[in-house]
């Protein structure tokens, strides 16, 4: 459904993304690991065009991502990203007040916060207010109030207690199950690898490394690969 | 290998290139702000809420003391070739074509522009124009086409209102000060206020609304990283708009007046 082939980014002359070949099929959870500083966030703001690539192609269902991508897609964004001016409802509802009128809009934001464990007393509350992990559910329920085909999460878990972070992971699991969408996330913690992930990569100097599922993961032979799974200091000379 | 007695050239080449580029940049950028003025209603009202009646005070105050000031100098200059009764024409021509305006476009740049280049930059280093991307959302359209026409709408009314008040401290000062007769000094006023002394400085006016808003939206969107570069940005956005001001103010005052 979305085929990148080729992607290559470069920053004066740091070479961020070196040839980047990746798909990720209809309804699958699709979650690349990487350490800091790999361009995992510069892979997702090329694919979406907010970062304009150097080569390489990005295809969504056959066709140059667009108008109607954009409309079908949602996206958390490593700090929610929610928008200061305004209340939480409306920004949950922000894609939907589009469409609906706005009492209508409102009733689907509710539900939605709801699905992530907000109630409606937040609803009227502006995001300077809300923890960080209640910001990260208020933008995973804006990501998912219009019922996109296509999501992506940039580092749902960081900067979560243990807690929070697993029912954050359980909710996108959930989430990818119910609505059937593709799902791409980017993360560094292993519990959301397991927890969410249908299929892994790993990027590692601008490429994908190692790409398969997670009980792949666990048997793989890439020495790189298994120091990151376990959290060691590499052995060999790749990553940073 | 081109040799070296040509760097200046190469340098002063690239510069040139720079700011050709800049300017292309910026004018396709204030064209497709100001192409989307309807697009979003409810947004351009909560602006000129912000950008107008906000900015009320600060500009009324500067006009008022202004005008006080203005109408000290002029009667004291003015005694030396026992020209003093001139004070209330000057003070209100004065206002009118140039303090006015440019006192008021200034101390908007300073509560305006700063604030949306600081309101932009942190929309812009926290993700959030992103987050309208993929919300299918034209950042210039929701952002800054509102900011930009808000400030348009709004500098010419606070000019205008900037007018009264300056010419209304001079009068407090040449009644109260200067022994002038209030009806004398209001006649005055009048009789040698041509329409075109307002309406130029009106139009300057929205000029400088353009100016200021822009300058605060195209820092505050292009700000680089962090917290140093939200505050790099704030600092450009009021230079760029004061300094745009003085010199349009030049540019305008040259096409109408001469
Ligand atoms: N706008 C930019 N200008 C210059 N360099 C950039 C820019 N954006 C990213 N980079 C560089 O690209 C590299 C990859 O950045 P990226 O944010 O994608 O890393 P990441 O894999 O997401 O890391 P982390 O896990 O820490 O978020 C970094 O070395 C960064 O310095
Ligand atoms: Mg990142």
């Amino acid at each position: 459904m979305i085929e990148v082939r080729g992607l290559a980014k470069r920053f004066g002359d740091k070479t961020v993304l070196d040839g980047v070949d990746l798909t990720l099929g209809q309804g699958e959870s699709l979650v690349v690991i990487g350490g800091s500083g790999t361009g995992k966030s510069v892979l997702l703001r090329c694919i979406l065009g907010l970062e304009r690539a150097d080569a390489g192609s990005i295809m969504w269902n056959g066709a140059p991502i667009g108008p109607d991508f954009m409309d079908r897609f949602g996206m958390l964004f490593q700090n929610a990203a929610l928008f200061d001016s305004l209340p939480i409802w409306r920004n949950v509802a922000f894609r939907l007040l589009r469409r609906m009128p706005r009492a209508q809009a409102r009733q689907v934001a509710l539900a939605k916060l709801a699905r992530v464990g907000l109630g409606p007393e937040v609803a009227d509350l502006y995001p300077a207010a809300l923890s960080g992990g209640m910001r990260k559910r208020a933008g995973l329920a804006r990501a998912i109030a219009a019922d996109p085909q296509v999501i992506f999460f940039d580092e749902p878990t960081t900067g979560l207690d243990p807690i929070r972070a697993a029912s954050i992971n359980r909710l996108i699991r959930e989430i990818v199950d119910e609505t059937g969408a593709s799902a791409i996330t980017i993360t560094h913690d292993m519990g959301s690898v397991r927890a969410i992930a249908d299929r892994v990569a790993l990027l590692d100097q601008g490429r994908i490394r190692w790409q398969g599922t997670v009980v792949q993961m666990d048997a793989a032979a890439d020495s790189y690969l298994q120091d990151f799974i376990h959290g060691r200091a590499p052995q060999s000379q790749s990553g940073v | 290998m081109i040799p070296a007695a040509l760097t200046p050239v190469r340098l002063v080449g690239r510069a040139c290139l720079r700011l050709l580029e800049g300017i292309g940049a910026v004018t396709i950028f204030a064209a497709r702000a100001l192409a989307g003025i309807a697009a979003h209603p409810g947004e351009l009202a909560r602006q000129l809420l912000h950008i107008g009646w906000l900015s009320l005070p600060v500009v009324g105050l500067t006009a008022l003391f202004t005008g006080a000031a203005l109408a000290l100098q002029i009667h004291s200059g003015g005694e030396r070739f026992q020209a003093g009764d001139v004070v209330p024409a000057i003070v209100a021509i004065g206002m009118a074509r140039e303090l006015g305006p440019v006192l008021g476009g200034l101390m908007v740049a300073a509560r305006v522009a700063s604030a949306i280049a600081a309101e932009l930059g942190t929309m812009r280093v926290t993700e959030q124009i992103d987050a309208l991307v993929t919300l299918s959302t034209d950042p210039v359209g929701w952002l800054v086409s509102p900011r930009v026409w808000a400030a348009i709408l709004c500098l010419p009314f606070l000019v205008g209102i900037g007018d009264v008040i300056g010419i209304m401290g001079g009068w407090l000062v040449g009644v109260n000060a200067l022994g002038f007769n209030s009806a004398t000094y209001i006649a005055n006023s009048w009789a040698y206020l041509e329409f075109w002394d307002v309406a130029s400085g009106l139009v300057k006016g929205a000029a400088f609304g353009l100016i200021v808003a822009l300058s605060g939206c195209w820092f505050g969107m292009h700000a680089g990283n962090g917290a140093a570069g939200v505050g790099r940005a704030t600092t450009s956005a009021v230079v760029a708009a004061s300094v745009g001001i003085l010199a349009a103010n030049f540019a305008l005052t040259g096409l109408f007046f001469r």
